[in-house]
């Protein structure tokens, strides 16, 4: 096979997993598995962002969950604002005739008038991504546990903000956030839209694992890595450490946020409970116990725990198995689960194995 | 500030009730500030529990006093947290070969949130507090006009006697002036025959032992629950910033600075984001002075962090 294409097999091969999960589950009449999973996924778009930047640029961020938040809030806070008492106003008008707001009903039959969802994810986005680059120019200056701490900050000033705002429903969230149309599917939690809203889940993650690889296979992804080795060495090289510094840390601000807007839509509400200082931990951990450096490890760990999580498993004590696990990696297994010392082991053997076939190989050629 | 507050027509009065509820806060501040700069400077380390030893002392105390007359229970309280400390050394920091910063930060994040989760469980979500250290909680004391509790003349007079029994033990005692020593240069100290690594656990145990105190001083003002450590924490974080790292005498003004702050917030400020503050103060330092206020730029550039 052509070996641009061979990068693609891993993709599909989750793909083919998927649909195989999606049949046995559906096929077994546990079909509530699935809304678990798609927000499984969903979560794990902020897994992969977050592997990015801390895998690749080597840069710590406590505060993912803040990025989620905002992408989150600021879809929900536009899809349902009701734009009702300025209908008659011009700006509305222009508006309705470009398609941005949308009519709906409420549980009440009111009619609601609202900025259509494609519209609050554009400006979600934007949003995200320019505080990710006014907050990201001096955070990214910074390094260790004053990196650790700044990030830190960020998160736990957008709880306080979120818990303070009474636009942003402050203890109680935003409710009623409407579905979200995509190509004649709808992201929603509606129990018929059940197995098409797991696929929508999965491409998106899909997509995004694939644009992360590619990121990291090419001269971007070459940079990061030099980064992390040494920053000194990277500079000396003629990298401009602190641009792909600063790219990485609103990328993956902007993963957050896609997953935080979806995430909304889906479940129909967003609150606090998505903001706190715990929320960014656990990405930090998921991300630690995948390896660090490697996308497929974190993705798999963001699924298998947070599935664990989202169907109770840890029971009161989830925070505390997050904890544990990310001490358990950090005290013994510093370079990721996946990568524990028997299996480098294992790794040196076979590249040893290899190097011995190839001289006995070269030696035999000789002898011919 | 004055002049919004003149604006509201606050009397002196009230402006002076402001000062005491803000150095009483920030005198709490400034305690875990030094606990963190007790553990910075024998091992480079920012111990994101700090905050944690202010809420567990407060919770052990409380329990203690149940059947225990005050001043035993508060002795109890701070025993245990610095087993706790020493605990938190010798099974999570003291074996671990050159590790590095990144590695530390999650690790003692990681302290924090087991200690948080285990208070939840031992004890549960209840706000809780201690008794007043004299009187009760209605008893008040006029001074200049503002009535204040007994108890904030005992969180400050407890804070001032840490600072100065800090200052003395490191200045006079031999354990003080090896934990100096090893911050100085620990190769160096090594040299001299000082066992670095016990100091370590000692620096844990010392920052354990104040922040306990702390907790039992300040829980009958503030009461104590399970989750308010990382709050403390941050703050007490942003004071060791503000004074420059390590640097503790400068901490208790950057703590009665912040404090200050914090308490005449409320006149401009909704309640609701009145942490958001001290944030706002750390996320601005460490931007535009990471070296701190009183602190050498050219120095805290060379620091490993």
């Amino acid at each position: 096979m052509h070996p641009r294409l061979r990068k693609y097999i891993p993709i599909l091969a989750v793909l083919l997993l998927v649909v195989v999960i999606q049949l046995i589950i559906s096929a077994t009449g546990a079909n509530y598995y699935l809304t678990q999973l798609t927000m499984s996924a969903y979560y794990s778009l902020v897994v992969v962002g977050l592997c990015l930047l801390m895998g690749y640029a080597g840069q710590i961020s406590l505060g993912h969950a803040g990025f989620f938040a905002i992408g989150g809030y600021t879809s929900a806070v536009l899809t349902t604002v009701n734009l009702m008492p300025y209908a008659d106003s011009s700006a509305v008008e222009v508006l309705e005739r470009l398609g941005m707001v949308l009519e709906r009903q409420d549980l009440y039959g009111n009619t609601l008038l609202s900025f259509s969802p494609w519209l609050a994810c554009i400006a979600a986005l934007l949003i995200t991504a320019a505080i990710a680059l006014i907050i990201g120019v001096p955070v990214i200056r910074l390094r260790g546990h004053y990196l650790a701490m700044a990030t830190l900050g960020f998160g736990l000033i957008i709880y306080r903000i979120v818990l303070g705002t009474g636009f942003l429903g402050e203890a109680d969230g935003i409710t009623g956030v409407p579905g979200f149309p995509l190509f004649g599917l709808e992201v929603s939690g509606a129990l018929s839209k059940r197995i098409s809203n797991y696929y929508i889940a999965w491409v998106l993650v899909l997509l995004g694992m694939l644009l992360a690889m590619n990121l990291i296979q090419s001269r971007v992804g070459r940079a990061l890595r030099s980064i992390h080795g040494s920053e000194t060495a990277a500079q000396a090289m003629g990298i401009d450490t602190a641009r792909y510094k600063l790219g990485t840390f609103v990328l993956s601000a902007v993963y957050a946020a896609v997953g935080g807007i979806f995430l909304t839509h889906y479940n129909g509400s967003i609150g606090p409970s998505e903001v706190t200082t715990m929320k960014s931990v656990r990405y930090v951990a998921i991300v630690a116990v995948g390896g660090m450096d490697n996308l497929w490890g974190a993705l798999l760990m963001s699924i298998l725990l947070n599935f664990l999580s989202l169907r109770g498993y840890f029971g009161s004590y989830d925070d505390a198995v997050f904890a544990a696990i990310l001490l358990v990696i950090m005290l013994f297994f510093p370079d990721g689960l996946l990568r524990a010392p028997g299996l480098r082991n294992l790794a040196v053997l076979r590249e040893k194995a290899a190097a011995a076939l190839r001289s006995s190989r070269s030696r035999g050629a000789e002898d011919g | 500030m004055p002049t919004s507050l003149a604006t509201r027509d606050v009397s002196f009065e009230q402006f002076f009730q402001y000062f005491l509820s803000g150095i009483t806060s920030g005198s709490m501040y400034a305690i875990i500030a030094i606990g963190f700069n007790i553990i910075y400077n024998t091992t480079g380390i920012i111990n994101f529990a700090q905050g944690e030893f202010l809420i567990l002392g407060g919770m052990i105390g409380i329990s203690l006093s149940s059947f225990l007359p005050l001043p035993l229970a508060i002795a109890g309280a701070v025993i245990v947290t610095m087993g706790v400390g020493a605990l938190i050394d010798f099974l999570f920091i003291s074996w671990l070969k050159g590790p590095s910063v990144l590695r530390l930060v999650i690790i003692t994040i990681g302290v924090s949130i087991l200690i948080r989760e285990s208070m939840l469980h031992i004890w549960d979500e209840k706000v809780r507090t201690l008794q007043h250290f004299t009187g009760t909680e209605i008893s008040s004391l006029k001074i200049l006009g503002a009535y204040i509790s007994p108890q904030v003349l005992w969180v400050l007079g407890i804070s001032a006697v840490i600072v100065v029994a800090l200052n003395l033990f490191f200045r006079l005692t031999l354990v003080g002036r090896a934990m100096r020593a090893c911050s100085d240069n620990r190769t160096a100290a090594r040299l001299c025959g000082i066992r670095a690594r016990r100091m370590v656990t000692f620096s844990f145990m010392l920052s354990a032992a104040i922040g306990a105190l702390a907790g039992c001083a300040i829980s009958p003002l503030t009461q104590t629950q399970y989750n308010m450590g990382a709050p403390m924490a941050i703050k007490g974080f942003t004071v060791a910033i503000l004074g420059g790292l390590g640097n503790s005498t400068a901490a208790v003004i950057a703590g009665l600075a912040l404090g200050l702050l914090e308490a005449f917030s409320i006149a401009v400020l909704p309640l609701a984001y009145i942490d958001a503050v001290s944030i706002a103060v750390l996320l601005v330092i460490l931007f535009f002075r990471p070296s701190g206020l009183f602190g050498n730029r050219e120095a805290s550039a060379l620091k490993e962090f």
